[in-house]
């Protein structure tokens, strides 16, 4: 009868467990087509608020589709897509996003600092924009490095400084999710490590969801992997750990997820 | 010329010009910042449906061609959110559709033969204090707009998809912005003709691109080039005697020639 007492306390571990880190995306059979061409098929996905998952896989694959779904910006036909936030009244209030596709309208006439704060304000101002919102989107830009540029046009910087930007606009709406489509695919090595050191910092108290084919990134960074090629699979990194040697560049993320026994 | 300024007429076009100016520089700004100049074309020609209708029923002008103008835009909000890939096809539509609706009106209506010109040209001295009436609201309207939701408005403008993220109610305003164009092109019609609210709502932008880094800069902007071209058109109007939209949009195409050639050099 002694193992009642011990029972009862793993019960409550792993109940503190979870309240410690709990789902915060629930993902349940679901599947996209596009004109009945499939794209996605039967996704289960379950995303805990402390997770830092990159997600890999071919072009084409249904990454940046899967994001979208999530996102609403596409609408979910089958399937559930549950987000879980206690004081979220709109649950997209909560997230973050970086677009894959940062060259859209480069002859907007907007600045900088204007595109970071888009879309979000601490409170209600006419025409101009609140002093706390200006230290922010100053702030911001310096942590990814663009503080210089903050007047200037968008147009007129390079791929990779939008990039920059567009991290820092997805930062700049306090979001508890993060989710970045391919977001460092024109920045500099050493920008790359200064944006994902800061989400790793951020990771504490968000929940990160990134795109990547930079195998640095999963193995320096990731706590899971899902890979997807119209169906998904998935990885827990926590058991993988740094055995691996990062050396070796040139394994692919294939060979990676064989190794991590996931694909035949 | 400054006794000129002694009649009600002239009075009454200066300030006409002036408030259409800034309304096209102001809306013209949102337009091509939108990409949205192909569109509000097929809009302005589909309110001369609305002058047929106006004297074939008998109602005034300026509501027969806000009727159809603002109906006009609700119809390409609709297909824009709905049917994107389509959107030029309905343009087309309605351009023609519009203008075919308003001649056959016309047709019909018994001894009244619409001056066409005055149509596509305006007739800003035939402004009248109603018309006046109408423009200063439709001004004050838009700055209201603005003032409250210009955030807002940039957020949409530029990027739809991110501003639906953060809860901007993207079809809302995209309706809103057409219907403002739809108003704004009535009363340039009345005022400086069909073919010079394109150019109006144009060629100031195209200048003013240049030279501003954000979008309220460039309304402003576009909106004194504007009432520059309309005010040198004015006058040369008034001083050779000719018409008065053709004198502002050859002033207009003359500057924009000119900014280029400068542009090239510096
Ligand atoms: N608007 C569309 N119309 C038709 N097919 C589409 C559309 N958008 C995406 N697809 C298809 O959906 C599939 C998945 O596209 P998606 O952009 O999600 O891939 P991805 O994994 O993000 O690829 P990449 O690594 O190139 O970014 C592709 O086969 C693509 O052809
Ligand atoms: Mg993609």
């Amino acid at each position: 009868m002694g193992s009642g007492p011990k029972i009862l306390s793993q019960w409550h571990k792993l109940l503190q467990n979870n309240n410690d880190n709990p789902t915060i995306i629930d993902i349940k059979h679901l599947s996209y087509a596009i004109k009945k061409e499939e794209i996605l098929k039967d996704i289960n996905l379950e995303v805990k608020q402390k997770d830092f998952l990159v997600i890999i896989g071919p072009n084409g694959g249904g990454k940046s589709t899967l994001l979208k779904l999530i996102l609403g910006i596409y609408p979910s036909k089958s399937g559930t897509i549950s987000i879980h936030y206690a004081d979220a009244t709109n649950k997209l209030d909560i997230i973050g996003y970086v677009p894959q596709n940062t060259n859209i309208n480069l002859n907007f006439p907007i600045k900088v600092i204007e595109v970071v704060m888009m879309g979000f304000a601490s409170k209600k101002t006419f025409f101009g924009y609140a002093k706390e919102d200006l230290d922010l989107a100053n702030k911001l830009l310096e942590q990814v490095g663009m503080q210089k540029y903050a007047h200037q046009k968008i147009g007129s910087l390079s791929g990779g400084q939008r990039q920059r930007v567009m991290i820092a606009r997805a930062l700049f709406a306090h979001p508890k999710i993060l989710i970045l489509d391919e977001p460092t695919s024109s920045i500099d090595v050493e920008g790359q490590a200064k944006i994902y050191d800061l989400l790793q910092e951020l990771n504490k108290e968000i929940t990160i969801i990134v795109v990547s084919h930079d195998l640095s990134v999963i193995l320096n960074y990731a706590t899971k992997v899902a890979h997807i090629n119209k169906k998904l699979s998935f990885h827990d990194m926590s058991s993988f750990e740094s055995s691996f040697d990062t050396q070796k560049e040139h394994i692919c993320e294939v060979e990676l997820l064989e190794m991590l026994g996931k694909i035949k | 010329m400054i006794e000129a300024l002694s009649y009600e007429f002239i009075q009454n076009a200066l300030i006409a010009g002036i408030l259409v100016s800034f309304i096209s520089g102001i809306i013209g700004s949102l337009i091509v910042a939108n990409r949205m100049v192909f569109l509000v074309g097929g809009v302005a020609h589909a309110a001369y449906g609305g002058i047929g209708l106006a004297l074939f029923t008998g109602i005034p002008l300026f509501l027969g061609t806000s009727l159809f103008a603002v109906l006009a835009a609700l119809f390409m909000a609709y297909i824009t959110i709905k049917e994107r890939d389509k959107t030029d096809i309905f343009i087309g539509l309605i351009w023609a559709v519009g203008m075919a609706i308003g001649i056959i009106l016309v047709d019909l209506t018994p001894g009244y033969n619409v001056d066409l010109m005055s149509y596509l040209f305006g007739s800003i001295l035939a402004v009248d204090h109603e018309d006046l009436y109408f423009m200063a609201a439709l001004f004050v309207l838009i700055l209201f707009v603005l003032a409250f939701w210009y955030k807002d408005i940039l957020a949409v403008s530029y990027d739809s998809e991110y501003a639906a993220i953060r809860g901007i109610n993207v079809k809302l305003f995209f309706t809103i912005i057409l219907i403002l164009s739809a108003l704004s092109v009535v009363v340039a019609i009345k005022v400086v003709g069909l073919i010079l609210v394109i150019a109006l709502l144009t060629i100031p932008i195209y200048i003013a691109q240049y030279l501003c880094s954000t979008l309220y800069s460039m309304m402003f902007v576009s909106g004194f080039v504007a009432t520059l071209f309309t005010l040198v058109g004015l006058w040369l109007s008034y001083t050779y005697d000719l018409t008065s939209g053709a004198c502002i949009i050859l002033v207009a195409a003359l500057s924009l020639l000119f900014f280029m050639l400068w542009q090239k050099r510096s």
